[in-house]
């Protein structure tokens, strides 16, 4: 793929989440999601607005990989974790000696660069 | 609405064939079946054949045709992918074919090449049956999305790696005397728990191999079978197809396979069976945390009880419900777009008693689970001999 083109909806919100206002999409029914998107995944609605996302969540589950694909090659032991944000949840990579990583352990979200492959990723820190 | 019956159904030997071609190893299984059907090849209608990363694995798209010209024939031939289920979908597709009169008789089935890639690489391409921008750039192999699945079940609900031990040591047991399996060799819970950790609590004992290798089946309709006089003791009577966020984070629970109860509640009304007429199942544990949601998703145990059914011996040969008779994805092996018509070809050699395994089976209801990714998708067969 071309590094330079960009993945829109995706960048757009990683490029919020550098500035501090990572947002979801919302729809009138209250259920949160992640761009891009034109649907609502869970009820199919088509009015979705941005709303600020919580600057903290929780980790909900976690794994700690020792053997990867060759775009974490370099990267291992690294811990990735799906982390409850309340309207959405996201996943990414912890900041964090794995020893330390815990389920209900309370993270802040920021955006990390895998120096592998130079694509953008979502990063977890304990707060 | 007729009843589609099996005629033949063959399987390679699955394993490590790192030079064997995809058109090679499809060739065989197809070739197999369609020798044990007797069936002409003008006959045949459709192949509808699965297959997940031959655009990877072997820079060959276009598949469809490319495997029925080496199966010998000339017809319709039509690829389904849907990640690890391609082969299940590929049989419900020919299910559907001969239900909806367009064809009597057509040839189902699925490949997969793996072995001729470096591990990390296979690993990569696994990875894409999962959502590129929001897991796998955040570094979600597949073992590590089990893992993820596997820690929040144990969160929820409990459960020892000790529990998910003996789904291994069960299911490779089970293989010793499958002649098409990769692995038939025992393993102990010790050897489960002393292998190096792949994405914990994903050990390399709980997960299924890296696989080489192709299988097929020759379905035919009710009247097809009965104007040829063939010998086809088992039909599919149910057919059931489940959907789900493809990523993780966008589900409901990260612990519950919601597709998996979606196809069986399909496949199990139309069959018109119950969890408890079923005497065997095969269910896609490509991980062994992948067993245990499996049952719980089919109905057979609610959620959060299945974890020890296997160190119980619910679920072993002996069983009340023998599971993975065939030795499963984790010791039969699992080339992925060949797996859901390889459950297929185990499940009517378990019913029709030319299985090594067969005298396990009490009973004439055979159920096949075939899942893609993390259960975004589900392929839920019945089967009955003597139907």
């Amino acid at each position: 793929m071309n590094p330079k083109v960009r993945d829109e909806g995706y960048d757009d919100l990683l490029d919020a989440a550098e500035e501090g206002e990572a947002y979801y999409l919302a729809c009138a029914n209250g259920h949160g999601s992640l761009p891009p998107r034109r649907t609502c995944p869970h009820c199919g609605s088509v009015d979705l607005s941005e709303e600020s996302l919580p600057d903290s969540g929780t980790v909900e589950t976690y794994t700690t990989t020792q053997v990867a694909a060759p775009s974490f090659a370099s990267k291992t032991p690294y811990t990735t974790a799906v982390v409850d944000f309340g309207p959405v949840r996201l996943t990414g990579i912890v900041r964090a000696d794995a020893e330390d990583v815990e389920v209900g352990m309370r993270v802040g979200l920021a955006v990390g660069r895998n120096t592998m492959t130079g694509n953008r990723m979502l990063t977890f820190h304990p707060r | 609405m007729t009843t589609v019956r099996i005629a033949g159904a063959t399987l390679t030997h699955f394993g490590s064939h790192p030079d064997r071609t995809g058109r090679d190893l499809f060739a065989e299984a197809a070739l197999g079946a369609r020798e044990q059907a007797g069936v002409p090849r003008d006959d045949i209608d459709e192949v509808a054949y699965g297959n997940f990363m031959g655009e990877l694995a072997e820079r060959q798209g276009h598949q469809g045709p490319i495997m029925a010209e080496a199966a010998g024939l000339n017809c319709p031939a039509t690829r389904y992918e849907d990640a690890c289920a391609s082969a299940g979908v590929a049989v419900r597709a020919g299910v559907s074919a001969i239900r909806s009169g367009r064809a009597d008789v057509v040839l189902a089935g699925g490949m997969e090449r793996m072995t001729n890639q470096e591990t990390e690489n296979t690993t990569e391409f696994l990875a894409i049956a999962a959502d590129e921008l929001y897991e796998v750039r955040a570094g979600m192999t597949f073992p590590g999305a089990y893992a993820l699945m596997q820690r929040a079940y144990m969160n929820e609900f409990g459960g020892e790696r000790e529990d998910f031990a003996h789904i291994a040591v069960k299911n490779h047991d089970h293989a010793l005397p499958n002649e098409y399996a990769q692995y038939r060799s025992a393993i102990s819970v010790e050897d489960h728990l002393d292998a190096p950790m792949i994405s914990d609590p994903v050990g390399l004992y709980d997960s299924c191999p890296i696989t080489d290798g192709a299988a097929a089946v020759i379905l035919v309709s009710e009247e097809y079978a009965a104007e040829h006089a063939l010998d086809a003791p088992v039909a599919i009577t149910g057919t059931g197809q489940g959907g789900d966020n493809i990523a993780l984070q966008d589900r409901t629970h990260l612990n519950r396979t919601p597709a998996t109860a979606r196809a069986a509640d399909e496949a199990f009304a139309d069959a018109g069976i119950t969890p408890d007429d079923v005497a065997a199942v095969e269910v896609h544990d490509c991980f062994t945390v992948a067993e245990v949601l499996a049952l719980e998703g089919l109905g057979f145990y609610d959620p959060g009880e299945a974890v020890t059914a296997a160190r119980d011996g619910e679920t072993t040969k002996h069983g009340s419900l023998p599971v993975n008779l065939s030795g499963g994805l984790k010791a039969k092996g699992h080339p992925v777009g060949a797996t859901g018509a390889s459950q297929i070809t185990e499940m009517y050699r378990l019913l029709t008693g030319e299985h090594p395994n067969s005298e396990y089976v009490d009973g004439r209801v055979g159920v096949t689970h075939n899942a893609g990714g993390t259960v975004a998708s589900a392929v839920v067969h019945v089967l009955e001999v003597d139907a």
